[in-house]
């Protein structure tokens, strides 16, 4: 993707859901999207896939995959991608799949789309995708509906229609939001060995950074629409550079420091109707200098780039007043 | 399933005998209202009033009026009318309800297929022009009264242009389809579309709202996210999943016509219905006639009711968890 911009014109003015945003993925990696509610994580990830149907959006910036550019595609064009290149999981699995219809036939629906198949084969494959996502007994669910499932198994089921076809990528939107915390590990571990079985990539979009700690290989921390910090996971969590990513990170409680208050983040997300000309984080940080009117350029060493106009040397300043006072 | 079905039929009759109660205490147990004089019809002579009190069981306490009442209505049928003298009540439903049914079914046909033509077509377009246009032509014709159009069309067929454009429409009444079939539709086709345009309106109008509220619905966006085209998330999924309600106001609709809801329509065109029947019953104060022709309805609408609600089990396979 690159420098990917998605606004909607409202009555209230431009809305600037997708400032800029470019990034890629290899193959066999994970992708984290990590921000706050409207940081514009999903619009970037729907729009991409033509999925953002609204009559007053307007899309601009390039988007290949393998190779081929997507972004502006027709829609029948983009019919043969959306789940046979690209799978897709959602984030409310109580919602995602249609009641009418029994989970197999659904599944067999997206297989025979993509594949020349017969309903037998289908069926077989379906039952073979069941069990692979952990459904027990599978040869007896697949005739079950959805609101026979509990939300946890209704997220496999999901999980396995997105990779019927053996995408080569995978994007989930907040997969495990809506599932307890038990199922949540399972769905991360599930998603993890199919990604190793099928080798497909997984770009992952959460506001949990426990997620992204436990799956990611790369991170992108979004703001207002646009890239805070982007980099390999283990630099970003380990030596985070943007004064956002701080507070994300600091905002995690931890369970070893007694009567410790809950760190926040100061003040409120920035509208998407008013993001300013500088740095979208400015009103809020506490290291803001006068040079933040202006937007900063994604800049940085060793693929881990941020978008702060801090020096190294006021980060490192920062960080060691904040180890020494517990706060890192 | 099938303890659902067996549970929802007990349901009906007794529904059905709680109709009949409550009609017979109206006819019979209203306070100030003599039943006798009410049945006897108007200006009957004292002898015609003892006869009516004795067939009826006037003097016999209210449950065992009911049951006479009930006796005469289902098991001898012969409940007979005081007003057109000897008439029996019973035969002539049932030699009306072949009409009645003629007029239904073919104006069913019809407003199912337009209206459902119209709500699909007025969704996927919405927006453009004919959106607004379609809704509108269907808020017309469900605001026109049926008895205004059918007037209307008969003036305009039978009188002002029938030399010119309507020759060969014949001049109203009705012909059994055993006996001539092309002559039954002609006599009939009229009439199925005054009929069919209130219900298409209603219908379109339902539908398109319901599709738009289910494009919306997460797994519609899962659908597309699958590489489905438009053309079959529309109709496989959201059409399939709207179609619920539609055929739940089907069933009443349609359970209601047979029962004799048509009143208008088949006296502005001459067809002798039930509701026709009703009709004059109401207009002569020909009390037996009413009640049967009451029973009759309710008959209708309580099976059309059980019937739906059996359907929507079927359709719906999050309903049959909670049966």
């Amino acid at each position: 993707m690159r420098d990917l911009k998605v606004s909607f014109s409202t009555r209230q003015g431009v809305v600037r859901a997708v400032d800029g945003l470019s990034f890629d993925v290899g193959a066999k990696e994970v992708l984290g999207i990590v921000g706050e509610s409207g940081s514009g994580k999903s619009v970037a990830m729907y729009s991409m896939l033509g999925l953002v149907r609204d009559a007053n959006v307007e899309i601009t910036g390039s988007v290949k995959f393998q190779g081929r550019e997507i972004l502006g595609l027709s829609d029948k064009e983009m019919q043969s991608v959306r789940g046979g290149e690209v799978g897709m999981i959602f984030q409310d699995p109580m919602t995602a799949l249609t009641p009418v219809y029994t989970v197999g036939w659904q599944l067999v629906e997206q297989l025979r789309a993509h594949n020349d198949m017969t309903k037998e084969q289908a069926r077989e494959r379906a039952i073979e995708l069941l069990a692979e996502v952990g459904i027990p007994d599978p040869k007896s669910r697949v005739n079950h509906y959805p609101h026979e499932f509990s939300g946890g198994m209704r997220q496999r089921v999901v999980i396995a229609m997105a990779l019927s076809c053996n995408p080569k990528l995978l994007i989930a939107d907040e997969p495990t939001t809506a599932l307890d915390v038990t199922t949540q590990a399972q769905i991360l571990d599930l998603m993890e060995r199919l990604q190793e079985r099928h080798g497909s990539s997984i770009v992952i979009i959460t506001h949990d950074m426990g997620v992204i700690a436990e799956i990611a290989d790369r991170v992108i921390v979004m703001y207002a629409g646009r890239p805070a910090e982007i980099g390999p996971e283990i630099d970003v969590v380990r030596s985070p550079r943007h004064p956002y990513t701080w507070g994300l990170l600091g905002a995690v409680p931890r369970a070893d420091v007694k009567n410790r208050r809950l760190v926040t983040i100061p003040g409120n997300a920035v509208s998407p109707l008013a993001v300013p000309e500088g740095c979208a984080f400015a009103a809020r940080c506490p290291h803001k200098m006068d040079i933040c009117d202006q937007r900063p350029v994604l800049r940085g060493a060793n693929n881990h780039l941020d978008a702060c106009w801090l020096t190294d040397e006021q980060r490192l300043a920062i960080r060691s007043v904040a180890t020494t006072r517990g706060e890192a | 399933m099938f303890r659902y079905i067996i549970r929802r039929l007990i349901s009906a009759v007794l529904v059905m005998f709680a109709i009949s109660v409550m009609v017979f205490l109206i006819f019979f147990a209203t306070p100030g209202v003599n039943p006798a004089a009410r049945i006897a019809g108007r200006s009957a002579s004292p002898e015609v009033l003892r006869h009516v009190s004795i067939e009826f069981g006037l003097d016999k306490p209210l449950p065992i009026r009911y049951l006479i009442m009930m006796y005469h209505l289902f098991i001898k049928q012969d409940l007979t009318s005081y007003v057109n003298i000897g008439d029996k009540i019973i035969p002539q439903i049932i030699a009306a309800a072949p009409i009645t049914l003629s007029l239904v079914f073919g104006a069913a046909v019809i407003w199912l297929i337009v209206g459902i033509l119209g709500g699909v077509v007025a969704a996927s377009n919405r927006g453009k022009f004919i959106d607004p246009l379609i809704m509108f032509i269907g808020i017309a014709t469900i605001s026109i009264p049926a008895y205004w159009l059918g007037e209307m069309v008969n003036l305009i067929t039978q009188d002002k242009l029938h030399a010119s454009l309507f020759p060969w429409l014949p001049n109203g009444g009705y012909v059994a389809i055993t006996s001539n079939p092309w002559q039954w539709a002609l006599h009939l086709l009229f009439p199925w579309l005054t009929l069919a345009a209130l219900y298409s309106g209603i219908y379109a109008r339902v539908l398109r709202g319901e599709l738009i509220n289910a494009m919306n619905e997460d797994y519609i966006r899962t659908a597309r996210a699958k590489g489905l085209s438009e053309r079959r998330i529309l109709y496989r999924h959201a059409l399939r999943c709207s179609l619920i309600t539609i055929v739940s106001l089907f069933g009443l609709d349609f359970g209601a016509l047979i029962g004799g809801a048509a009143l208008l329509t088949e006296v502005v065109f001459g067809l002798q219905g039930v509701g026709w029947l009703t009709y004059q019953g109401l207009t002569n104060l020909d009390l037996p006639l009413i009640m049967g022709c009451v029973m009759y309805g309710a008959f209708f609408v309580v099976l059309a009711s059980a019937v739906v609600d059996i359907l929507y089990a079927y359709l719906d396979p999050r309903v049959r968890i909670a049966t």
